[in-house]
């Protein structure tokens, strides 16, 4: 059980160049729009010809530049989700699910009606049956989706942005549902996302992206509590990051926080250009290390979270619940444990 | 009244359209998937007919066409027919002057055409003739069949480069254009205006359907 991803493709103005290998089933591209997260699926998929390199799946090569070996998008057997579902709009439902029986009949998997009927049940799709995909709604758009993609039983999922079509208000359910679906199928998944959280959730080996490169790859806790470089920090959402000057192998100054001095758990060294600390890392507290002055901050309230601007510039958030409507006292002083100090290249 | 210019007007124009579907298309489908310089080209070529004066194709037509030009010899000398003054000469100018019309609107379908829904169709196993016939045209649907009634309605009312190439025979190659202005030219006023009646009717009657079909789409 593995993937091995190895590909480059130059365009006049973008050029993609990742490479990640890894034994995982749950795999996470996170990225922001235009890095190259959807052109690295594509590749993967067979729907895009990358220029050199080479693509392992299972001991099964699917793409190799060297031995112009390039089966195929139609027998490679993947699954895509595409961003907005892709569904047939002059097919029913059920006409969009025998389609995809349909596209594996050669390979001896043409579904029956008794085939159509348990997935549709299994998908909870019986009452839309006839409906096109236009009188749908979201939900049922993407289980359409994910039961035309499993319909055939494909042995590598791509998950291009599954929630991003998505109202808001559904996608933490669907992700739950979604995570519900993918651990009962099993097999191994790419999914691709700009959302942080939808990443964690779901996979344990991420694969970060910007600008067509891969900046950090690894274990997805591993990768959020140890970035390593500004951008991984940003893309993992840390919200403070200041250059800095180096005191000594443990203390730092924050050149973009008024210059206040931190300690540092990891030692320091030649090349770490940043720091880092992440808004719900810093806490309310007159003692201990590290303890930073608030000065005049400035408060805004969300529905369930205070965020607070310190005056040095420092971001820090704190929960509320949603009847706590007095106003929030800003403490004097708040504090950051030395180990929760992210020390970053640029 | 002789009607034998309305079934050949109809006769023409539904011949036409009908080599213009599928050239049309395959035009459109042609162009969109090319690279920019030759897609500009190529287009220039395609759209020229609809900027020329009808009377230019007539006349680019019978070069080609005419018995003792090359295409014309070759027919003449192969089938023992001219290609020029007869009924079916009128075809190959209703031909070229609609081509454009449907290879644009036919282009302009497949350039609104979501792409995603033919890799959906790959990653699917599907082949590329079913995702041609069964996804893509049906998408593009509305665009090719305001195209083609586009087209049959200027193929109906086409006179310039069918007179040149087809002449006006009555009973031969006369068709409702080509009559209507012979019947002015001799003075025979009540019966022209009755010939322009009957064009102004079938016009209106499928600008009609047009627009039934464009408010359908855009619902």
């Amino acid at each position: 059980m593995s993937l091995e991803v190895c590909i480059k493709k130059t365009y006049k103005d973008f050029s993609l160049d990742v490479s990640f290998g890894t034994a995982s089933k749950r795999i996470g591209i996170l990225g922001a729009s235009g890095s190259g997260k959807s052109l690295t699926l594509k590749s993967t998929a067979g729907l895009v010809r990358p220029d050199e390199g080479s693509i392992v799946f299972d001991d099964v090569v699917l793409f190799d530049r060297k031995t112009k070996t390039d089966i195929k998008p139609q027998k490679r057997n993947v699954g895509y989700l595409f961003q907005d579902y892709a569904l047939f709009p002059d097919m029913t439902v059920e006409e969009n699910i025998r389609a995809a029986f349909r596209g594996r009949k050669k390979a001896g998997r043409q579904g029956n009606d008794e085939d159509v009927e348990s997935i549709l049940k299994k998908y909870g799709l019986l009452h839309a049956r006839s409906r096109l995909p236009k009188d749908l709604s979201g939900g049922e758009k993407q289980r359409t989706a994910l039961a035309r993609m499993l319909a055939c039983d494909p042995g590598l999922l791509l998950l291009d942005e599954p929630f991003s079509a998505m109202d808001a208000h559904l996608r933490e359910g669907m992700r739950l549902k979604l995570a519900g679906i993918l651990e009962e199928y099993d097999r191994t998944f790419i999914l691709v996302s700009h959302d942080r959280d939808e990443i964690y959730q779901l996979c344990d080996y991420l694969v970060l992206m910007q600008e067509g490169k891969v900046i950090a790859k690894g274990r997805t806790e591993e990768v959020f509590a140890h970035p390593g470089t500004v951008a991984s920090a940003r893309l993992t959402g840390c919200k403070n990051i200041s250059r800095i000057e180096i005191i000594n192998d443990h203390r730092v100054r924050a050149i973009d926080w008024n210059g206040i001095e931190l300690a540092t758990g990891e030692k320091t060294g030649g090349d770490i250009t940043h720091i880092g600390i992440r808004a719900h890392d810093l806490h309310a507290s007159d003692s201990g290390e590290n303890v930073i002055s608030c000065g005049s901050a400035a408060v805004s309230k969300l529905p369930f979270e205070w965020y607070v601007t310190l005056e040095n510039g420092l971001w820090w958030k704190v929960s509320r619940g949603l009847g706590d409507n007095e106003r929030f006292q800003i403490p004097e002083h708040l504090i950051v444990p030395p180990e929760k100090i992210l020390l970053l290249k640029n | 009244m002789d009607l034998y210019p309305l079934y050949n007007s109809i006769r023409i124009a539904l011949i036409s359209t009908g080599i213009i579907f599928v050239l049309g298309i395959a035009a459109a489908c042609l162009v969109v998937k090319l690279p920019r310089v030759l897609k500009g080209i190529l287009d220039c070529i395609f759209t020229l007919p609809l900027v020329l004066p009808p009377t230019v194709v007539g006349y680019l037509l019978l070069r080609v066409l005419g018995p003792k030009r090359p295409a014309g010899a070759w027919f003449l000398r192969i089938f023992d027919a001219k290609l020029t003054m007869t009924w079916y000469s009128a075809i190959f100018a209703t031909s070229v002057v609609i081509f454009p019309l449907m290879y644009r609107t036919a282009r302009g379908a497949f350039e609104a055409y979501d792409e995603n829904l033919t890799l959906a169709g790959q990653t699917l196993g599907l082949g590329r003739p079913y995702i041609f016939f069964r996804i893509t045209l049906p998408c593009c649907r509305a665009g090719i069949i305001a195209g083609t009634v586009l087209a049959f309605a200027r193929a109906l009312g086409e006179y310039g480069a069918t007179t040149m190439i087809a002449g006006y025979t009555p009973g031969r190659t006369a068709t409702i254009s080509t009559t209507v202005y012979q019947l002015w030219r001799t003075d025979n006023d009540a019966l022209a205006l009755r010939w322009v009646l009957i064009n102004i009717a079938i016009s209106a009657v499928v600008l009609l359907a047009i627009n039934i079909f464009e408010r359908k789409k855009s619902r």
